[in-house]
């Protein structure tokens, strides 16, 4: 545990903050790419560079990408209506920071006082990731592929065009 | 288990609690459909996380790895068909209210 990590820790936080908090969606997006980049530097730094690889180039290329053509393609509030809702959201926003803050605290007050006694086995079978990817899962990745099916016929089925409407 | 992995593991849970508690908090409260999409992602982002440290304790991170792959697939399926339902309810309702979508209430 260095000072480096601690930094990137509130970094995290921080930005997961401000994703919520943000009034504009853009910046929101923007502060979940920023909590997604860091998670990748903690997955490099944990040795588990896949892993890495794909949070990097899918949760904060992709998923911005995606975020902000939904963004895009709705139609923003005017700047009156977000006049109109400032107030509302300064109420219902405005604790976040402190509950975050609050949350944390109790929590390191709770496991100073009582720390829980974890028993951690050291795994004795060193396999690669590669290996367990692929060979060490079976029927498991028919789900996966059974999910990505549903997420293929999930957006044709909600993109289709009104033309082909009976069926 | 030392008492130094034991403060390493415990300082990482502290940070992704409030993590998680943010994520949690945004569902709750806003009234945005695709904020609570951000809200769902920030908390899919705690538990990868959390993967990745417990993977690092313990030394699995190849087993790790493989699940935290298979989480970010779920997670970019739910993310692209999440988006499809909020752009067809727009396009329906001119509105990312969720207070507008009563429409099958009582």
């Amino acid at each position: 545990m260095t000072n480096l990590d601690l930094i990137l820790l509130i970094l995290m936080v921080v930005a997961a903050v401000w994703a919520v908090m943000a009034r504009s969606l853009l910046k929101a997006a923007i502060g979940l790419a920023i909590v997604s980049i860091v998670i990748t530097i903690f997955m490099f730094e944990f040795s588990s560079p896949l892993a890495a690889v794909f949070e990097l180039s899918v949760c904060s290329g992709l998923i911005t990408v995606i975020f902000l053509s939904t963004i895009g393609l709705t139609r923003p509030l005017s700047h009156k209506e977000l006049l109109a809702l400032a107030r509302d959201r300064g109420r219902r926003y405005g604790f976040l920071p402190l509950l975050v803050i609050a949350c944390g605290a109790v929590l390191a007050f709770l496991l100073l006082k009582m720390p829980l006694d974890l028993e951690v086995a050291k795994n004795t079978i060193v396999a690669g990731a590669r290996e367990v990817l692929w060979n060490a899962r079976h029927l498991d990745l028919f789900g996966q592929i059974m999910i990505l099916l549903a997420g293929v016929f999930g957006a044709v089925l909600l993109f289709r065009e009104n033309s082909t409407d009976e069926w | 288990m030392n008492g130094s992995i034991a403060e390493f593991f415990w300082v990482f849970a502290v940070f992704i609690s409030m993590l998680a508690f943010a994520g949690f908090y945004c569902i709750l409260v806003t009234r945005n459909l695709i904020r609570a999409l951000i809200g769902l992602e920030i908390l899919n982002k705690a538990v990868t996380l959390l993967f990745i440290v417990v993977g690092y304790i313990t030394g699995r991170q190849a087993l790790v790895q493989a699940l935290v792959i298979t989480t970010i697939v779920i997670e970019v399926v739910i993310i692209v068909v999440a988006g499809g339902v909020i752009m067809s309810v727009y396009r329906n309702d001119e509105s990312l209210d969720v207070r507008n979508l009563r429409n099958l209430k009582g």
